[in-house]
């Protein structure tokens, strides 16, 4: 494959940062808008071309049936050993390539909305030159050819988010979140960190192809070698998939999701529900042949995963933002393609029911992208109507925002797993993944699954129905640069399901036929109508039964509204515990100990530097007889000491 | 004898042809078109570059000797070369605006005529295996420096330095003659290739005087301490543009030929005689240069004495006796020209413009001058290696190179010169904190700096920025150093 067009993928969205973020201050915000746009639309454009032409170009498929991995280019950048070498590549794969689509999609249409929702804003530029920098970010990250690639656009990534989350950073509470969201995720990056030089170590190479290829070379490599009980493998992949946790949220890293909310809605919608977070999952399906290998690390993978899509639509039942409900159910959402990862191996090296969970894995990534896409960029139009983040604001909204309705509508019910729309489709190959590895898992998720409805359509009836409140000024649809996306999106929400997705995405790049697995279909699609006939129930208008449900239930809703009191713990420990225990004793060291050294060193440095002052005395008669005497030394006491 | 020879110093004839078309334009040119000088010279020097990488220049790719084995070239002396060639570039581009001042009006010429001269002698030094051969291109590279130093002539300052300059440099080339005449005297012979293998069973005082005299000699060149006493004297009264030059172009070649005669002509003798030699010049040089620059107030001694220091950094390229060292040490050469020249550029445009020299002056200066406070702070930063700038990578790569010989001594070596780069950050930093943070009544106000300064300085921050990031640079002197006849040297 030629490399203009990969080269052009990566430079357009980093020149437009530089360009934006340089030059921003001095162009007008409809300028830098539209620049960033026209970038952003070239760069769609062109990652459009390449993924097509990798995923219909009869060129890649090998001669065994097989889709073919292409690495584009690759640039040796810095060499640690022979084998050890950073390079920085661009990697096309079935996953890559689907990531191309998802990024640049969802990139673009939130390039456009933010348009109109970001009018007049103070530092409009600067928010597309970090628009651009996360999309730069991004794809690197999905191209990179070996793992610490994807370390180093992983941490730009962290670093774009950091700089999106705190872009209001006249609220206090901005800055803290965004303060919050990066030491949470840098403390998980460094796992992954460790986790890359300890896999790294034993392979000797940081390529994912050398190690995803031939997995049980990579077990080989570690010659059997185990740490506290557990192999080093297993570690290693532990250790990664810590990295993975933190930028995917997952519990107990999952805090600094909600509180990211605090960025403008389209960063929401772009970095913390469709692209960034899902970085996770996307590691471990790029690593799945060597997480394989590893069954108690794929059953790590498996239960936090199923921990937290529970905790999370438990939560979300509970919450009154409705920016916290969303984050909540991308948690809960996210889990389910970390769930569906894990229960895609049987560990030991074998895979389970033809990996149907990877496939699924990545279809749910692809639809829950863009109805995810969709519902924060709703949930944008809503705040944008009725200036607020809380449904207690809202209410019979239906009337008087009807584009914004009816494509939120759309994305409820994609998220609930209602048939035709795209949720329906991914969320049943995960359930059927799970029923197949393990019946328990099967029911777990699809009670989880009906939480999510019960909560999506609990939001949407106090949110559209309910009663109205007294609205100051009459709220009404969003202009034309944010409804594009909103429809856009609900249309792509309601064909998505159609793809052949096993076609062109599945764990050994050999093309695979979906089918629906009746039963789980079946089952699954009434407990979700039952629960939206339930919330229907409750919040179709203002009825005492919410009330009555707080009352009769109070330490369960305490608990939920409270997020189970996580933030509280994460407090205790921090402050508490390492504050004062660890923290205190280490400052008096480095004030006392630290500091003492580094002052003795600085005094006795500048009292030699005064000592010698007279040698240079500007007469050149001393030049010369420290020269005489300095090269006579030289030859003397060598000498002395070698003859 | 076979005029064909003359064919492979192509660059030192294409060197010969810009200095012959500079001094026909300023001897026959009329007097107003003499303003152009500066361009017309640079412009060809900028040819004279891009050649220097063209295939044709760069030979067949092996070692060629030529006039009985006086002459060599080579793929990595090309590259040496043309690193230096780069570098010149920059030094001419910052000089235009000084030399059409009208101070210079009557000594445009001889400045720029001598800068090439000297130039000529620094190709003969790195190219020559003889050693008459190299004392010519060692005093060409010398002597005419003593006249550039004096070119300011209306500053006693200027005529001292000089003055200095030209007293001490006779007496180096004395001692190293001495030295030169006691290898005669051990080996009967000036060729490089005779000596290494004539004194490889010597033992005795002759050789211990020759090869520290030669040391000495050299050492003067490069201000390996305690050689170095001139360098800050002269650093301080020459005109900016000639100490730039001085401080990297004079330095980088001379630190190349210094590896080459320690290599091809004692390098029987490494272990046995200059090792530890080199050893103790180097932890001086590093250390006392970093000594004296914490005190400095003034800009240009401060950055002689910084200057000092770093070449004792680049001499871990040479006790490393590996071609990692040298391939680390012309890297660390390529991109100390980058950073210093960013830090004269930006000296050089206040001096042009206001005349101020003192670290004092620079206070508050970001307040006024953003963009040169910005450029001046990555020159610091890359000369103090603070990552992601090239001075980060060069002395990474400098430092792996040494710890590659393997010895405990270098082990100890690298973590002192390790233990000076912090001294080192604190008086960079003092720069940037001037810039950046501190206050004061009369900050230099706002100008706007010549074309060709801001475009001197565009070039030298861009390197800074990415001279480490493509790390192309580095891994191809790696293989063209391990690739050459030299590595059979290390062998």
């Amino acid at each position: 494959m030629e490399s203009t067009l990969p080269i052009l993928i990566l430079a357009i969205p980093l020149t437009m940062f530089l360009l934006l973020g340089i030059a921003g201050c001095k162009m007008s915000h409809k300028l830098a808008g539209f620049l960033g746009i026209a970038g952003m639309g070239t760069t769609l454009v062109l990652s459009y071309i390449t993924a097509l032409t990798y995923f219909f170009g009869p060129e890649f498929i090998g001669a065994d049936g097989l889709r073919e991995q292409v690495t584009v280019f690759n640039w040796e950048w810095l060499a640690f050993t022979e084998n050890l070498v950073i390079s920085l590549g661009f990697f096309l794969d079935p996953i890559s390539a689907m990531m191309l689509i998802v990024i640049t999609t969802i990139s673009f249409m939130v390039h456009l909305y933010s348009l109109g929702y970001m009018e007049g804003e103070r530092g409009f530029q600067r928010y597309y030159a970090f628009l651009s920098l996360f999309s730069f970010s991004m794809l690197g990250l999905v191209v990179a050819t070996n793992i610490f690639q994807m370390y180093i656009f992983w941490e730009l990534v962290g670093a774009s988010s950091y700089l999106l989350i705190g872009f209001y950073y006249r609220l206090h509470s901005a800055v803290s979140a965004s303060k919050k969201a990066f030491i949470v995720t840098r403390f998980a990056d460094l796992g992954f960190l460790i986790g890359i030089l300890v896999l790294s170590y034993y392979t000797q190479t940081f390529d994912f192809v050398k190690m995803t290829s031939d997995p049980s070379w990579v077990l080989a490599s570690t010659g059997g070698a185990t740490f506290m009980g557990a192999s080093v493998l297993t570690w290693a992949l532990v250790l990664i998939f810590t990295g993975g946790m933190g930028k995917s949220a997952m519990m107990p890293l999952h805090i600094w999701l909600p509180d990211a909310m605090e960025g403008p809605t389209p960063v929401s919608a772009l970095i913390h529900a469709a692209t960034m977070v899902v970085a996770g999952v996307f590691l471990v399906a790029r690593m799945f042949p060597v997480y394989m290998m590893e069954g108690s690390a794929t059953m790590i993978i498996v239960v936090v995963g199923a921990v937290t899509a529970f905790y999370a639509a438990m939560v979300a039942c509970a919450q009154i933002d409705i920016k916290r409900i969303l984050a909540f159910s991308t948690i809960s959402q996210i889990a389910f393609m970390m769930v569906s990862l894990g229960v895609a191996s049987e560990g030991h090296g074998e895979v389970a029911h033809h990996g149907l969970g990877y496939m699924a894995s990545m279809f749910h990534l692809f639809t829950h992208a863009m109805f995810k896409a969709l519902l924060f960029l709703g949930a944008g139009a809503l705040i944008h109507a009725v200036h607020s983040n809380n449904y207690t604001a809202m209410g019979g909204l239906r009337k008087y925002m009807p584009i914004t309705h009816w494509t939120f509508l759309i994305g409820c019910l994609a998220i609930a797993g209602i048939p035709p729309f795209s949720g329906f489709f991914s969320k049943d190959e995960i359930l059927a993944a799970c029923y197949a590895w393990s019946p328990f898992i099967g029911v777990w998720m699809s009670m989880v699954a009906a939480l999510t409805a019960f909560y999506m359509f609990r939001m949407y009836y106090l949110v559209f129905w309910w009663n109205e409140p007294h609205y100051h000024h009459t709220p009404h649809d969003a202009p034309l640069s944010m409804n594009i996306p909103l429809l856009f999106l609900a249309a792509v929400s309601c064909v998505a399901g159609f793809i052949p997705f096993g076609h062109f995405v599945t764990w050994n790049r050999m093309p695979y036929d979906i089918h629906i697995e009746l039963p789980v279909a079946i089952s699954s699609v009434v407990v979700a109508l039952v629960a939206i006939a339930l919330a229907r129930h409750m919040y179709i208008k203002e009825n005492p039964l919410p009330a009555k449900m707080k009352a009769a239930l109070p330490r369960l809703w305490d608990w939920c509204h409270h997020r189970f009191y996580w933030d509280e713990l994460y407090m205790f420990i921090t402050h508490r515990i390492i504050f004062n225990g660890i923290c205190r004793p280490l400052a008096w060291f480095d004030r006392h100990i630290i500091d003492g050294t580094m002052d003795s060193f600085a005094t006795v440095t500048n009292k030699a530097s005064e000592a010698i002052r007279p040698l240079q005395s500007g007469q050149v008669q001393m030049y010369v007889w420290y020269y005489l005497i300095g090269a006579l030394l030289l030859a003397g006491v060598t000498a002395v000491c070698v003859l | 004898m076979d005029y064909s020879q003359f064919l492979t110093m192509k660059q030192e004839l294409g060197l010969l042809v810009v200095f012959l078309l500079v001094f026909l334009y300023d001897t026959f040119m009329p007097g107003r078109t003499q303003k152009g000088l500066p361009v017309v010279t640079t412009v060809l020097m900028l040819l004279l570059t891009v050649a220097g990488f063209c295939p044709c220049c760069l030979g067949s790719g092996s070692d060629v000797m030529a006039f009985s084995g006086m002459y060599e070239t080579s793929p990595v002396i090309s590259a040496i070369k043309n690193i230096l060639n780069i570098g010149v570039v920059i030094v001419l581009l910052q000089s235009i605006r000084w030399a059409n001042s009208d101070a210079m009006a009557m000594r445009r010429g001889e400045f720029y005529e001598l800068l090439l001269v000297t130039l000529f002698g620094m190709y003969l030094m790195i190219s020559s295996r003889h050693f008459l051969m190299f004392i010519i291109g060692l005093e060409s590279a010398s002597l005419p420096l003593a006249a550039m130093t004096a070119l300011n002539k209306g500053s006693q300052e200027s005529h001292e330095a000089a003055g200095k300059y030209i007293l001490t440099a006779v007496f180096s080339s004395a001692i190293f003659m001495m030295g030169l005449s006691f290898v005669y005297g051990l080996t009967g012979s000036l060729y490089f290739s005779n000596i290494y293998v004539a004194i490889a069973s010597e033992m005795n005082m002759m050789l211990v005087c020759a090869v520290a005299f030669v040391i000495a000699g050299i050492g003067f060149k490069l201000s390996l301490v305690p050689f170095h006493l001139w360098t800050a004297d002269v650093y301080q009264g020459a005109p900016t543009s000639v100490t730039s030059y001085l401080s990297v172009i004079s330095k980088g070649a001379t630190a190349f030929a210094f590896m080459a005669v320690m290599a091809q002509v004692f390098g029987t003798v490494y272990s046995r005689v200059w090792e530890w030699m080199l050893y103790a010049l180097i932890i001086l040089t590093i250390t006392v240069g970093n000594l004296f620059a914490i005190r400095q107030r003034n800009m240009k001694r401060f950055l002689a004495f910084s200057s000092i220091s770093q070449a004792g950094y680049i001499m871990l390229g040479i006790i490393a006796y590996n071609t990692m060292g040298v391939a680390a040490m012309m890297y660390y050469i390529l991109v100390y020209i980058f950073s210093n020249l960013a830090a004269f550029g930006v000296i050089g445009a206040i001096e042009n413009a206001t005349g101020r020299v003192s670290m004092d002056d620079y206070r508050g200066l970001y307040k006024t001058n953003p963009r040169l406070s910005f450029a001046m702070m990555l020159a610091m930063f890359s000369l103090a290696g603070i990552p992601p700038f090239a001075g980060f990578f060069s002395k990474f790569f400098i430092f792996t190179g040494a710890l590659n010989q393997g010895s405990v001594a270098i082990y100890v070596l690298v973590l002192i010169a390790l233990i000076n780069t912090i001294v080192s950050l604190y008086y960079y930093l003092l720069v940037v904190k001037a810039m950046f943070i501190s206050e004061d009544d009369c900050v230099i106000p706002t100008f706007r700096s010549a074309f060709s300064e801001r475009l001197g300085l565009w070039i030298t921050v861009a390197g800074i920025i990415f001279l480490g990031l493509v790390s192309c640079i580095y891994s191809g002197l790696l293989t063209l150093t391990a690739d050459s006849a030299l590595s059979l040297f290390f062998a």
